[in-house]
């Protein structure tokens, strides 16, 4: 797939994992947002978040999004590997000595590791939520008539360590698979702009303390959003 | 001061390489680290061995033959510097110091510490050029007008030496520095303009063709240019490059 037309050279290859790694930036935004209504769900016994879940698999725009997320995450996966496996080629014999951390950062010489990590936590994640929202047993929930997927209920008893006796391993992944996320945007966000060549002595310093803020930030988030499920269930 | 050495030894291309240790004695801290060579080649002509290949010529900085990996860094452990003007005052008394030539299927090594680095006169060959040849008139430069800050960038571009260590020092063993700094020493400057896209096209489809890996931005070889050239030339080049591919040019 990579060998020929647009993604023939090396700097498309490059274009390609940038614009769907920024993309996928934007989903992180999106599923954040998401997610924190869970902080407050209690409160309502789940309607908000299962109403927003409803919306969020059932809009057609929404799933528009949804079909562009799948296919960045497939073509940022199989793109970096196949670049990922270039190098290795241009390579053949590696040094005796190597002080690599004397010139670049850690996770700039380390994307794939992490984004292997990032990839594994993926594969749970999708199997205990989303694969449970899209196929799995969801019991039906009736708000004023309108019959949702409690799909809060499903979430909550999983990160509950009385229903779920997995639910401590289960946070510790996931907290394996947003520190892995937040090292791969360490670099990853700012390098995107570098790749299509968006680079200028005014905006460089602000992308790249950009890129710092949301790669701390958004795992942070995500983490504190679980531990505080499991916390308050405990 | 006495050092160990652990010298890369690889009699030819399709030879098998080795890391063999040597000791040498009697070096003086004002010693570059190619006259430290040169004393320990001395040492082993006069034993009957094989001294060891390496590549310099100008040994002043400025032609970018002198190719050693020194220590885990390209050039050695000293920012902006050549290995020729590397001196043993940057090393410790009795250090063990490893030397191997650039690491890159692009740059086959020919002997010992010596590599082939003709694949970067073939991605100059393929674009790095102005067709146009100026009339001899002196005049010609001054009558174009060049802002200063352009003529800086143009100029700080062409200071790349072609000595390869982006290349050596790059996980992937990527060429951009080199080639990013070849396209934009043009780009930069109207004389460059009627075949910047073309070049760029050119330039970078030979580089894929010789077998150099790609660019992950990990910055490691603009740390390790000996001239300093900017990531700014890469991100230009990848500009132009996407541009040339959009419009078609
Ligand atoms: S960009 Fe720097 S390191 Fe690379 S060839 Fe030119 S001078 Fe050498
Ligand atoms: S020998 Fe010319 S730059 Fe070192």
């Amino acid at each position: 797939m990579a060998q020929n037309g647009i993604l023939q050279s090396s700097l498309a290859k490059k274009y390609a994992m940038a614009v769907t790694g920024l993309f996928l930036c934007l989903f992180l935004v999106g599923h954040l947002a998401g997610n924190l209504q869970l902080l407050t769900a209690a409160s309502d016994g789940g309607r908000q978040f299962n109403e927003y879940a409803k919306f969020m698999t059932t809009f057609p725009a929404v799933k528009v999004l949804s079909y562009l997320t799948y296919f960045s995450v497939l073509f940022h996966l199989v793109d970096g590997v196949v670049l990922s496996l270039q190098n290795r080629k241009a390579r053949p014999v590696r040094y005796a000595m190597e002080r690599a951390s004397t010139n670049a950062g850690w996770s700039s010489r380390n994307m794939m590791l992490l984004g292997t990590i990032v990839l594994v936590f993926l594969v749970t994640h999708m199997q205990n939520f989303w694969w449970q929202m899209h196929f799995g047993e969801v019991a039906m929930i009736d708000y004023d008539g309108e019959s949702v997927k409690d799909l809060y209920t499903v979430v909550a008893a999983f990160f509950n360590p009385e229903m779920n006796r997995w639910a401590l391993p289960a946070i510790g992944l996931y907290l394996l698979g947003q520190f892995a996320l937040g090292f791969h945007l360490w670099h990853g966000f700012s390098s995107g702009f570098q790749s299509v060549g968006l680079r200028h002595p005014r905006y460089t310093n602000i992308i790249s303390c950009l890129g710092k803020a949301f790669s701390v930030l958004v795992p942070v988030l995500f983490s504190a959003i679980v531990v505080f499920m499991y916390i308050t269930q405990a | 001061m006495d050092f160990t050495l652990k010298i890369w030894r690889q009699e030819g291309p399709q030879e098998q390489g080795r890391m063999e240790t040597y000791p040498v004695t009697g070096i003086t801290g004002d010693m570059s680290f190619l006259e430290m060579m040169d004393v320990l080649n001395d040492q082993l002509i006069r034993d009957g061995q094989d001294p060891v290949a390496f590549d310099h010529d100008c040994r002043e900085g400025i032609c970018g033959m002198c190719s050693m990996f020194i220590n885990g860094e390209a050039h050695g452990p000293n920012r902006k510097t050549t290995t020729c003007q590397l001196h043993m005052r940057s090393f410790k008394d009795g250090e063990t110091i490893y030397i191997e030539p650039w690491r890159a299927a692009a740059f086959p090594v020919v002997k010992d510490l010596a590599v082939d680095r003709s694949a970067f006169d073939r991605i100059i060959q393929s674009g790095g050029y102005v067709s146009v040849n100026s009339s001899g008139n002196p005049l010609d430069a001054n009558a174009i007008p060049v802002p200063k800050a352009d003529a800086d960038d143009a100029f700080n571009a062409a200071t790349c030496i072609g000595c390869g260590a982006c290349v050596a020092t790059c996980k992937n063993a990527s060429a951009m520095l080199f080639v990013s700094a070849k396209v934009s020493q043009f780009a930069l400057l109207p004389q460059g303009q009627p075949e910047r896209m073309s070049r760029v096209q050119r330039m970078v489809d030979q580089m894929d063709k010789e077998g150099f890996g790609n660019c992950t931005n990990t910055g490691a070889c603009e740390v390790e240019c000996p001239k300093g050239i900017s990531l700014d030339n890469i991100a230009r080049m990848n500009r132009d490059y996407l541009k040339s591919k959009v419009t078609g040019e």
